[in-house]
């Protein structure tokens, strides 16, 4: 049971929970799943389904936060995946032909791999901070995607691109299944090989890891591509889910919601170790609560502040300071009762 | 000075019980402090030293016991409440901060103040005046990160003499003084003690311990062993009561400085003329296979920048390397290992551990690191590795789970000496793997040392104590003043002999 309570995804989850239970409790339609056509729909199927752009984005978060960085960029990066994507589809004769969707998601994903790689330049070679080094590509991406598109919002008819972030498989959102894959593709990548390891070592560590031999640069360098890549792949999905390219709308603010995401997870910005899991459920969290917003209808303008005392209140949950106040406030009401308390692990 | 019983203790702290999960770090252990007397805390890592500093300075509750301060009895909930009934710590790595002037940093909290805001002229005479008590002139406003570590542990306690301590803990002060600093330091701490400051002192430096204290306390396994008159304790038997054992181990080893090596074929690694301007002159340096070669000399004598230069951590701008008699481009951490050459850094802290890893994962990052991301070192792999090195050197404790950052400086040592040999370097270079470690990790160490260059394995071994220096290597390297003065063999060799080379020998080099 301890054992349970110390990892460290534990409090996390508590508090993923709670909010689901919070909403459940709310409004009983939020568990309930309906069959159509052999598709699920409900709440929490929507849930799957809109986080994927948020998913891929935090998971690339995670790792280059891991080294000691952080990725503002992503969000200007998922704007330029886009528009290249529907500017190379609207060019297309044959917008609706598999052949072209993949050529345009691949063509995408490369340059948005290079934006990612050149973020990585400026971190690992030129060692600038990664705040001001990823802040050049947020700045400068939207305006790189508005040239793409020539300044319009690009958009394009095209059932296999809709698919992506609309289409069902198995039942199941397509777009969960891309999550799916991202998630195992970097947990295999991370934890099969060594690479997390050495990731966690250069964050915690950078000197030391140097001195034992460990290649810092690379690793740095190739978390931000990574963050690049997944933020393309979201980028695609951004703009399947509207089928347009809107530069200035492709994910506003998301590397916000990718660094919460991360923290929520239990994977300090200090950097070192890190956990997907955690991030999953910060994902996980972050997208219940943004439903959760939408159903108490809540007036757009004051989300902000709803939203910011949500995070407070999830961020305590799991601040161990306050919750050793809080365990000693209620031994002390308890009374005398002090031997109790357990010392094994 | 001598001890006078009838002096009320400032001091008394009674059946201190600290319990931390699954280990009572201390059990109801007694220790007492008294007006006017340096009073050193003894024990191997472990013992529970740091805890019971921590208990007297507010950082642990504790458990069970009471603390007395000037007759009346104390909770301390937070350092703060420490600092006001007038106790202050001087810690090993000096706590200042260096971008602030020397100045600011003495009266940080305490500044004159005018009509509501600071009078930073007025704050500075003040400084002066405190430093100058304790026997220090400098120029207040000068930066801090310009004067060397003495000083800043100087100015650590005129800071803490700001607040007109009347306990002032000193926590490893001298790990990283040279012999006229520590004179200094020690200059201060008996000029406080006349003035009737109860000071509590912490070294691994046993002839410091004997030069500065009046009594000693020895701890073990977070229980008191006892109270000693410093005056009245036989070295030998301070030490067994620390490490509950006979000390036999460390004099058999006498007998590998003694060892022949085979110089007849071309050195591991040959320096030549390697240097760096302003950080070290153009030194030469070679070691065989199966040699010891000690670099002997003070701190700051150029002795961790020439092997930071062998090394590639630092890159050099004269000179050359040669590996087994062939040229060799070492300008990063890689291409020395990539040559089969290992280096432990002097700063365990920072350049050595990575403190949130486990053991386990520190001891084969090594291989790691070297083997590249996409070769995992396998677990079944990784545990007989780790079984065997944790049980070779002794890493107390025995848990390869455990993260790296919690264990003592001793075992933390041997977990990064671990690492380097599950490399299977040619040539290891330990700097300073013996500072700030008790007794007992240090006898592991050195035997270790010992045993592996009998093998074959080439060891250079940089060390404060000469001693030791003379004890483990074949030849050493003397260095002062940022350059090579000589080379001395050392068999029959005195540690009086170093240091009269030290101290003599070079005058005459100098142009």
């Amino acid at each position: 049971m301890k054992n349970i309570v110390k990892h460290r995804v534990f409090w996390p989850a508590v508090a993923l929970v709670a909010l689901l239970m919070l909403n459940a409790i709310a409004r009983p339609s939020f568990l309930s799943i309906t069959v159509q056509d052999g598709e699920l729909y409900g709440s929490l199927i929507s849930l799957l389904r809109n986080s994927a752009p948020l998913m891929l984005v935090a998971l690339g978060m995670t790792i280059v936060i891991a080294t000691r960085g952080i990725d503002l960029s992503v969000g200007a990066v998922m704007a330029v995946s886009g528009a290249v994507a529907l500017t190379i589809i609207a060019d297309s004769p044959t917008p609706e032909a598999p052949g072209t969707i993949a050529t345009a998601v691949a063509v995408a994903v490369v340059v948005t791999l290079i934006a990612g790689a050149w973020n990585g330049f400026l971190v690992a070679v030129l060692g600038i901070q990664p705040i001001i080094a990823t802040l050049v590509l947020m700045l400068a991406g939207r305006g790189i995607a508005l040239l793409i598109t020539n300044g319009e919002i690009t958009t394009v008819n095209s059932a296999p691109y809709k698919f992506m972030s609309q289409g069902y498989l198995l039942g199941f959102p397509f777009a969960f299944f891309v999550s799916i894959a991202a998630i195992v593709i970097v947990v295999l990548v991370q934890r099969r090989t060594a690479l997390g390891m050495l990731t966690e070592a250069v964050g915690i560590n950078p000197e030391a890891s140097r001195l034992a031999g460990v290649r810092s640069r690379g690793i740095i360098w190739g978390a931000y591509a990574a963050s690049g890549l997944l933020a393309g792949f979201a980028g695609i999905l951004y703009s399947s889910n509207i089928m347009a390219a809107d530069s200035n709308a492709a994910g506003n603010l998301i590397e916000l919601d990718a660094i919460l995401a991360v923290v929520l997870g239990g994977t300090s910005l200090m950097g070192g170790k890190f956990s997907i899991a955690g991030t999953v459920i910060g994902v996980f969290t972050i997208q219940t609560l943004k439903s959760t917003i939408v159903f108490l209808g809540v007036p757009s303008p004051v989300t902000p502040v709803f939203m910011a005392a949500v995070v407070i209140v999830v961020v305590a949950v799991q601040s161990p300071l306050l919750r050793r106040t809080a365990l000693r406030a209620v031994g002390s009401i308890r009374g005398s009762n002090s031997n109790t308390t357990e010392v094994a692990k | 000075m001598p001890v006078d019983k009838d002096v009320a203790p400032v001091i008394e702290m009674r059946g201190i019980t600290i319990q931390f999960p699954g280990v009572k770090a201390l059990d109801a252990v007694d220790f007492t402090l008294r007006r006017g007397e340096v009073h050193s805390l003894m024990g191997e890592n472990g013992a529970g030293k740091s805890t019971l500093i921590k208990a007297l300075t507010g950082v642990y509750a504790i458990d069970s016991g009471s603390i007395t301060v000037g007759g009346e009895p104390r909770t301390f909930h937070t350092t703060a409440d420490a600092q006001a009934a007038g106790i202050s710590t001087v810690y090993q790595e000096v706590n200042l901060c260096t971008n602030l002037s020397v100045g600011e940093n003495v009266m940080l909290g305490h500044e004159v103040r005018r009509a509501g805001a600071i009078d930073w002229r007025a704050t500075h005479r003040e400084a002066a005046r405190h430093l100058e008590a304790l026997g220090v002139n400098l120029d207040t406003r000068t930066g801090l990160f310009s004067h060397s570590i003495a000083i800043q542990q100087l100015i650590a306690i005129s800071r803490a003499m700001v607040t007109d301590s009347t306990v002032l803990i000193l926590d490893e002060p001298t790990s990283s003084l040279d012999r006229s600093e520590v004179e200094q330091l020690f200059g201060v701490i008996r000029e406080l003690r006349d003035r009737g400051v109860a000071i509590l002192f912490v070294s691994h430096f046993l002839d410091q311990v004997y030069e500065i204290s009046d009594r000693i306390t020895v701890l073990r396994n977070g229980k008191l062993v006892g109270e000693y008159e410093a005056a009245k304790l036989p070295r030998n038997e301070l030490i067994s009561s620390m490490i509950g054992r006979q000390l036999e181990d460390l004099a058999e080893l006498s007998s590998s400085a003694a060892r022949e090596i085979d110089r007849s074929s071309a050195p591991v690694l040959k320096a030549s003329g390697l240097g760096k301007k302003g950080v070290l002159e153009p030194a030469d340096l070679e070691v065989y296979e199966g040699e010891v070669v000690g670099i002997a000399g003070l701190l700051g004598s150029g002795r961790t920048e020439l092997v930071r230069l062998m090394y590639g951590a630092d890159r050099s701008d004269s000179g050359r390397l040669e590996v087994h008699g062939k040229p060799a481009r070492i300008t990063t951490p890689r291409h020395a290992i990539d040559r089969r050459i290992a280096f432990s850094s002097e700063d365990r802290r920072a350049e050595g551990i990575v403190g949130d890893l486990s053991v386990a994962e520190n001891i084969v990052l090594g291989i790691q690191a070297r083997r590249g991301w996409l070769r995992r070192v396998k677990r079944s792999e990784s545990d007989s590795i780790v079984a065997e090195y944790i049980d070779a050197l002794g890493v107390r404790p025995a848990d390869p789970d455990r993260p790296v950052r919690n264990l003592s400086g001793g075992n933390q040592q041997k977990v990064l000496l671990a690492r380097w040999l599950a490399t299977a370097p040619e040539l290891i270079i330990l700097d300073e793997p013996t500072r700030g470690i008790d007794v007992g990790a240090k006898a592991d160490i050195q035997r270790k040392v010992a045993e592996l260059s009998a093998k074959g394995l080439s060891v250079i071994f940089i060390s404060s104590e000469i001693e030791e220096v003379i004890r483990l290597a074949q030849r050493i390297t003397v260095m002062r003043d940022r350059r090579k003065i000589g080379e001395l063999e050392s068999n029959g060799l005195h540690v009086d002999d170093v240091i009269d080379y030290i101290a003599n020998e070079g005058q005459e080099n100098v142009a």
